[in-house]
C-alpha cells in the first residue's frame, strides 16, 4: 500500500471543505447540490481507502503498519514531526468514520434538500468529518488535540446549524462549553506528559509507559486527565448533558454525532491512550465505574423522554458508557468492538428518525403512531436498528454487549449488576419508542423542522430513495457487524495476533454455541423481558402507562427532569455563579475600575477640554496610582518571598 | 574614531534624515501622496544599511553606549518592518488630515528611530533618551486625530508615561548609586562581584530592579501597569494603535530582556529572582488580559486586552531566558520567535481592521457580521490572523507558542505552561467570536468593502508571513537564536 494513502484518507474531506468553502460557495451559489456531489465523493473515495488500509493492516505482520513522519521543524531542542499512526485501533475507526459519515451524506441530499444552507451544511459536514479522521490518524498527541479540538469546532457548527433558532443557538453553546471542561483536563494531561517524558509522540510514551519510565501517581493523573477530556466528549456523566440538546441540529448531524464522529472520540481517546490506562489500576477502575453508571443513569432517563431523539440521545449516552465500561475491565478490543457495532445501529436509528421527522414533521413520539403501514422501509430498518441495540441475538448489538457483560462479570461484580439491569432497561426504552412511533393510530404529526414543507403531499408518507437506500445498507450492517468476531477475529487484530490463533473457534460453532452459555442466555432474555413489557404495557396495554406514572409520580418528575443535573448547571452554577457573579466582576472590572469606554459621553463638551474633564474624574489617577501600588506590591513580595 | 564608527548608526541616521526631509517637503509640495512613498523608501534605506552590517562580530561604540549585535539588529530589522506596513495601511487613513500628514509620517519615524536606538542602547542613559525620544513622538500621534477620544488618549499616555519614566528613571538612580557606573556591562560586573547571597541583602538593588521593571513593564504592558493599554488602543488613530501593539511592544521586550538578562543575569539566585517576578507577572497578565478581552464588544478595545494577554505569553518567554542565564541550557529564543510571530499576525490583524473600518466607520463587532460576503479577501485575511493569534496550526502562532512553551517546560517552569495553555483556549472564545461574526453573521448591508492596493500589499505580507512562520519555521528559527546567543556565557 502506498504511504500517501492513510494522508489521503483524511486530505480528501478536508479537501472537499476548502472547495465548498473557497470555491463553490462564493461563486457558484446557484448550483448548491455540487456541494452534497463533492462531499460524497470525497468522503466516498476516503472510505473506499480506509477499507484498503484496513486490509493492508489485518494482513500486515503486528497489525501496524509503518508510515514515515514528515520532518516539519525544530522547535528549541523539540523536534516536531507530523504522522499517522495506522495500526489495527486506526484503520477501524477510519472504516467505521467514512462509512457512517458516506451514508449520512448520502441521506442528507434528501433530508437537507431546499435548505437555504445547503452548501454550508455540507461545508461544515467535510470540516467535521476531516477533524474526526485527523485524530484517528495523527500519531502525535499535541495534533490529537489540535483535532480534537476541530472535532468540537465542528459539532458547535454543526448543532447549531440553524443557529436562528435560539434553541439550537444555546445548544451548540452548551456543547462547546461543557466538553470544554473534559478538554482541560485532557490539557492537563498532555502537559504532564510532555514535562515528564519531553515527548509528545504517541508511539515514544508507549515505548516509556512499556518500559516503566512513566509509573506511579503521575501516570495516574495523565490517565485520569486524559478520561476527563474523554468525558467531555463522550458525554459520560457528569458531562453528559450537552448531549441530548445537541440534537437541535439537523438530524444527520446527530447521526454522525452519535454514531462515528463527536461522541467516538472520546472513547477512541482512552483506547489510544490504553497503555497508559492499563498500568494504572485506579484509573481503570475510574472508567469502569463511570462509564457502569453512565450506562444505567442514561438508560434511566431515557424511560420517560417523549421525543424520539431524546430516547435515541440517552441511549447513546448509555452505549457510551457501555463501551468505557468494556474498556475499563476488558481490553481495546472489547470496547471499540462495541464502538464499532453501535456506530452502525445508532446511525440507522437517526436517519431513521430522521425519516419519520421528514414525513411526520415531528420528534414527539406522542403525536405518531401507526406510521409503520405508510413508511414501510423505515418500520422494518428502525426495528432491525431497535432489536440490535437491544441486543437480540443474532444482531450485531449481542456479540459486543455480551463480550462486555462477560468481562464485568470477571472483573466486578457489582458493575456487572447494573450492567445487566441496563439491558432490560435499553430494551424495554427502545421498544416503547418502537411501538409509540410505528404503532397504533397516526395522532396528526407537525409541520417539518426544516425546508420545503409545499413538496410534502399531506399525511405521512415513505421517504425518497436517497433517504431509505441508506436505512437499508445500514440495517444489512446493524445486523451483521458483530459476526466479525464471532471467531474471534476482530479481538485477535487487537491483540496483534497474526495468524494462526485468529480462527480459535469455527464461525458455526461460535454463532450457535453462544446460545449454549448461560451469560450470554440471561442476558438475551432479559433483553426480551424488557421488549415483552414495552408490549404488554404500549400494544396490549395489560398494564396502563399512567397507573405506573402515578404511582411512582416522584420518581418520573425526577427522571422527565433528568435528576435535575441540567437545572443544577445552568441555574446554580452557571447562572447564579458565573453570570451573576464571576463575569459581572469583569464587566465591572472593565467599566468601573478601568475606565469602560472612552466614548466621551460622559461630558456634552467637544474638544480637549472634556479630554481634561475625565481626567479630573480620575481615571488616570486611579491608574497612576495602581502603577504606584504595583510597584510597592512587587517589592513587599520579592522582599518577604525573594 | 567616531567617523570610523558612524556606519554602524547610518540606519538610524539615514531614517532621522528621511524624516526631517518630509517635514521640509510637506511644506512646498501639494502632491502628498509623495511622502508616504519617501518614508518608505526612508525605511528601506535604514534597512538596507542593517543589512550591511549584519554580519559584523559584537562592538561596543561611543564608550559603551551603542552595542551592534545581532540581537539589536534583528529588533531594527523587526521594528522597520512593522514600520514599513503600518505606512502602507496608513496610506487611506491619513488622506482623512487635511493638515500635517507630513509631520504624521515624521513623527511615526521618529519614533522609529527611537525604538531602533532604545534596543541597541547599553548605557542607562542611552536607554532612557530613545525611550523619551520614542515616547513623545507616540504622545503627539495618539492624539493626531485630535477628536475628543484621540485626545484623551493622548493625554492619558502622556501623563502616565511620565509616571512610567520616572519610575524607571528612579529605578536607574538606585542602580547607579549602588555600582556608579551607567553603562550596562560595567554594571553587571559590579554585581556578578557583589559578595551576596539573596535580594533582601541588597535592598538598594532589589528596589532598582523592581522599579526598573515596572518603569519597562509600562511599556510591554504588563499587570499592573497595563490599564493605559484599552483606553489608548481604543481613542488612538487605528495606524497608531497598530504600530504601539507591535513595534512599541517589541521594543520594550527588547530593552527588558537586555537590561534583565546583562545586567542582573548572574549569579543565579539574581536570575531566579526576577524570573520569578516576571514569571509571576505574566501568569497574572495573560490571565487579566484574556478574561476581560471576553466582554468586549468595541474591536479595537478587545485587541487592546488581547495584546496585553499576548505579553504574558511572552513574558513566560523572558522569565524562561533568564532561567536558562548559568546553564548549559542554550539561550531560549522563544521570545524572539513570537515577538516575530506576534509583529506580523497582530499587524496583519490590524491592518484588515482599519480598511474594514475605514469602509464602515465602525469598530463594534457586531458591525463585522457578514464580513466573508462583503469582502471575502479581507474577512479570510483577518480570519488567518486570528486563528495565529489563538495558536492553531498551520499558523505562526502555534510554532511560537509551542516554543515559548517548550523552553519554559524545559526551565521547570511546568506550572506557569499550564495557565498559559488554559489562557490559550479561553482565548480562542473570544478571537473566534470575530471570526464566528464574520462567517456566519448576516450582513446589515450588501455594500462592499475593499482596500487600497497599500493595504493589500501590507496584508498579503503578513498573512504570506504568518502561513511561512507557520508551515515552514526552520527557516527562520536560526535567525531567532542567533539573535539571542549573545546573552550566553
Amino acid at each position: 500500500m502506498p504511504m500517501q494513502v492513510p494522508w489521503l484518507i483524511f486530505l480528501l474531506p478536508f479537501l472537499s471543505f476548502l472547495m465548498i468553502g473557497l470555491v463553490l460557495r462564493p461563486f457558484l451559489p446557484r448550483y448548491p447540490r455540487l456541494a452534497g456531489y463533492v462531499t460524497i465523493g470525497a468522503v466516498g473515495i476516503s472510505c473506499a481507502l480506509s477499507f484498503w488500509v484496513l486490509g493492508a493492516v489485518i494482513s500486515s505482520p503486528g497489525h501496524m503498519l509503518p508510515v514515515d513522519d514528515i520532518r516539519w521543524a525544530v522547535v528549541g531542542n523539540l523536534e516536531m514531526h507530523i504522522g499517522v499512526m495506522v495500526d489495527s485501533l486506526t484503520a477501524v475507526m477510519v472504516v467505521v468514520v467514512t462509512f457512517i459519515s458516506l451514508m449520512v451524506q448520502i441521506y442528507s441530499q434528501g433530508y437537507m434538500k431546499g435548505d437555504p444552507g445547503y452548501m454550508r451544511y455540507y461545508a461544515f459536514m467535510s470540516l467535521f468529518t476531516a477533524c474526526m479522521l485527523g485524530l484517528v490518524l495523527a500519531n502525535n498527541i499535541l495534533f490529537m488535540f489540535v483535532f480534537w479540538e476541530g472535532v468540537g469546532l465542528g459539532s458547535y457548527l454543526l448543532i447549531g446549524f440553524w443557529f436562528h433558532k435560539p434553541s439550537a443557538a444555546n445548544a451548540a453553546k452548551k456543547a462547546f462549553i461543557v466538553t470544554r471542561f473534559g478538554d482541560l483536563g485532557f490539557l492537563a494531561a498532555i502537559l504532564i506528559l510532555f514535562a515528564t517524558t519531553g515527548t509528545f509522540d504517541t508511539g515514544e510514551i508507549y515505548k516509556l509507559v512499556a518500559a516503566g519510565t512513566l509509573t506511579g501517581t503521575t501516570l495516574t493523573w495523565v490517565a485520569i486527565g486524559i478520561f476527563a477530556g474523554a468525558c467531555g466528549k463522550s458525554a459520560q456523566f457528569p458531562l453528559h448533558v450537552w448531549l441530548p440538546d445537541a440534537m437541535e441540529g439537523p438530524t444527520p448531524v446527530s447521526a454522525l454525532i452519535h454514531a462515528a464522529t463527536m461522541v467516538a472520540a472520546g472513547v477512541f481517546l482512552v483506547a489510544r491512550f490504553y497503555p497508559i490506562f492499563s498500568h494504572s489500576p485506579e484509573a481503570m477502575l475510574v472508567v469502569a465505574v463511570i462509564g457502569a453508571f453512565t450506562a444505567i443513569f442514561a438508560a434511566s432517563i431515557g424511560f420517560v423522554m417523549n421525543d424520539i431523539k431524546r430516547v435515541l440521545a440517552y441511549s447513546t449516552i448509555s452505549q457510551l458508557g457501555y463501551m468505557m465500561l468494556g474498556l475499563g475491565v476488558g481490553g481495546v478490543a472489547i470496547g471499540i468492538f462495541h464502538l464499532f457495532n453501535h456506530a452502525f445501529f445508532k446511525a440507522l436509528l437517526f436517519l431513521g428518525a430522521g425519516s419519520v421527522n421528514h414525513s411526520s414533521g415531528t420528534f414527539d413520539m406522542r403525536l405518531m403512531g401507526g406510521l409503520r403501514k405508510s413508511m414501510p422501509w423505515t418500520y422494518i430498518t428502525f426495528v432491525i436498528g431497535s432489536l440490535s441495540l437491544a441486543g437480540i441475538w443474532p444482531l450485531a448489538g449481542f456479540w459486543s454487549k455480551d463480550e462486555i457483560l462477560m468481562n464485568a462479570f470477571s472483573n466486578n461484580p457489582t458493575l456487572f449488576v447494573l450492567a445487566l439491569i441496563t439491558v432490560f432497561m435499553t430494551a424495554f426504552y427502545m421498544f416503547r419508542a418502537v411501538f409509540m412511533t410505528f404503532h397504533g393510530e397516526y395522532k396528526g404529526g407537525a409541520p417539518s423542522e426544516h425546508g420545503d414543507h409545499d413538496e410534502h403531499p399531506q399525511g405521512p408518507h415513505e421517504s425518497p430513495a436517497v433517504m431509505v437506500v441508506p436505512l437499508v445498507i445500514l440495517a444489512v450492517m446493524a445486523v451483521c457487524s458483530g459476526w466479525i468476531n464471532v471467531t474471534g477475529f476482530f479481538n485477535g487484530l487487537f491483540e496483534g495476533d497474526v495468524e494462526g490463533a485468529v480462527h480459535k473457534i469455527g464461525f458455526l460453532e461460535g454463532f450457535f454455541g453462544t446460545l449454549t452459555h448461560p451469560l450470554p442466555l440471561a442476558s438475551l432474555l432479559i433483553a426480551l423481558a424488557g421488549i415483552f413489557l414495552a408490549f404488554a404495557i404500549y400494544i396490549k396495554k395489560w398494564i396502563s402507562a399512567e397507573k405506573i406514572t402515578n404511582a411512582v409520580r416522584p420518581l418520573y418528575t425526577l427522571l422527565s427532569h433528568k435528576y435535575y443535573m441540567d437545572d443544577l448547571y445552568e441555574n446554580v452554577i452557571v447562572k447564579t455563579f458565573l453570570y451573576n457573579g464571576l463575569f459581572k466582576l469583569f464587566a465591572m472590572f472593565d467599566t468601573s475600575v478601568v475606565d469602560g469606554t472612552v466614548n466621551g459621553t460622559a461630558s456634552a463638551a467637544s474638544s480637549a477640554g472634556s479630554a481634561l474633564k475625565k481626567l479630573q474624574n480620575g481615571q488616570t489617577q486611579v491608574y497612576a496610582f495602581t502603577i504606584a501600588l504595583g510597584v510597592v506590591a512587587i517589592a513587599v513580595v520579592v522582599y518577604l518571598f525573594g | 574614531m567616531i567617523m570610523e564608527h558612524i556606519q554602524f548608526i547610518a540606519p538610524e541616521i539615514s531614517l532621522l534624515c528621511f524624516a526631517l526631509l518630509i517635514v521640509l517637503l510637506d511644506l512646498f509640495i501639494t502632491q502628498k501622496r509623495v511622502l508616504p512613498v519617501l518614508s518608505v523608501i526612508g525605511a528601506i534605506v535604514a534597512a538596507t544599511f542593517i543589512i550591511v552590517i549584519w554580519n559584523t562580530p559584537p562592538v561596543g561604540l561611543f564608550d559603551k553606549m551603542i552595542s551592534i549585535d545581532p540581537f539589536g539588529l534583528f529588533f531594527k530589522l523587526l521594528i522597520l518592518a512593522a514600520t514599513v506596513l503600518v505606512i502602507l495601511a496608513s496610506h487611506n487613513y491619513v488622506l482623512k488630515f487635511n493638515k500635517f500628514q507630513g509631520e504624521y509620517y515624521a513623527l511615526l519615524m521618529l519614533s522609529a528611530v527611537g525604538l531602533m536606538l532604545l534596543v541597541s542602547a547599553i548605557n542607562l542613559i542611552t536607554i532612557y533618551v530613545a525611550l523619551e525620544l520614542s515616547s513623545i513622538s507616540l504622545y503627539a500621534l495618539v492624539s493626531f486625530l485630535k477628536d475628543k477620544k484621540s485626545s484623551e488618549a493622548g493625554l492619558k499616555y502622556l501623563i502616565l508615561g511620565g509616571v512610567a519614566s520616572a519610575i524607571l528613571l528612579y529605578g536607574m538612580a538606585f542602580i547607579f548609586g549602588l555600582t556608579g557606573n551607567t553603562c550596562l556591562t560595567c554594571i553587571a560586573e559590579y554585581v556578578r562581584g557583589m559578595p551576596f547571597k539573596d535580594l533582601q541583602e541588597v535592598p538598594a538593588l532589589m528596589i532598582g530592579l523592581v522599579l526598573i521593571i515596572a518603569g519597562f513593564g509600562f511599556k510591554i504592558a504588563s499587570v499592573p501597569f497595563q490599564m493605559w493599554v484599552p483606553d489608548v488602543y481604543e481613542g488612538a488613530p487605528t495606524t497608531i494603535t497598530a504600530y504601539l501593539s507591535v513595534a512599541s511592544k517589541a521594543a520594550g521586550f527588547g530593552v527588558i530582556a537586555r537590561v534583565l538578562m546583562t545586567v542582573f543575569g548572574l549569579p543565579v539566585w539574581l536570575h531566579n529572582d526576577w524570573a520569578m517576578i516576571i514569571a509571576v507577572l505574566a501568569a497574572i497578565t495573560m490571565t487579566v488580559g484574556n478574561l476581560v478581552a471576553i466582554v468586549q464588544t468595541n474591536i479595537k478595545r478587545l485587541f487592546g486586552y488581547s495584546s496585553i494577554a499576548q505579553a504574558g505569553y511572552m513574558m513566560v518567554g523572558l522569565a524562561a531566558m533568564g532561567l536558562t542565564m548559568g546553564t548549559k541550557e542554550n539561550v531560549t529564543g522563544g521570545l524572539i520567535f513570537f515577538l516575530l510571530s506576534y509583529t506580523l499576525t497582530n499587524l496583519g490583524a490590524f491592518i484588515a481592521i482599519i480598511a474594514i473600518s475605514n469602509k464602515i466607520n465602525s469598530d463594534e463587532i457586531e458591525d463585522y457580521n457578514g464580513m466573508i460576503k462583503r469582502s471575502p479577501l479581507l474577512a479570510l485575511g483577518l480570519t488567518i490572523c486570528l486563528i495565529s493569534l489563538a495558536g492553531l496550526p498551520p499558523t505562526a502562532g502555534l510554532i511560537a507558542k509551542i516554543y515559548i512553551f517548550s523552553g519554559a517546560v524545559n526551565m521547570g517552569l511546568a506550572w506557569l505552561v499550564v495557565i498559559a495553555v488554559i489562557n490559550s483556549v479561553i482565548s480562542a472564545y473570544y478571537y473566534f467570536k470575530i471570526a464566528k461574526a464574520m462567517w456566519l453573521g448576516t450582513p446589515v448591508t450588501e455594500e462592499k468593502v475593499d482596500a487600497s492596493w497599500p493595504e493589500w500589499l501590507a496584508l498579503a505580507a503578513c498573512v504570506v508571513g504568518v502561513l511561512a512562520l507557520g508551515v515552514v519555521p526552520g527557516l527562520f528559527m536560526n535567525l531567532t537564536t542567533a539573535a539571542v546567543r549573545i546573552f550566553g556565557i
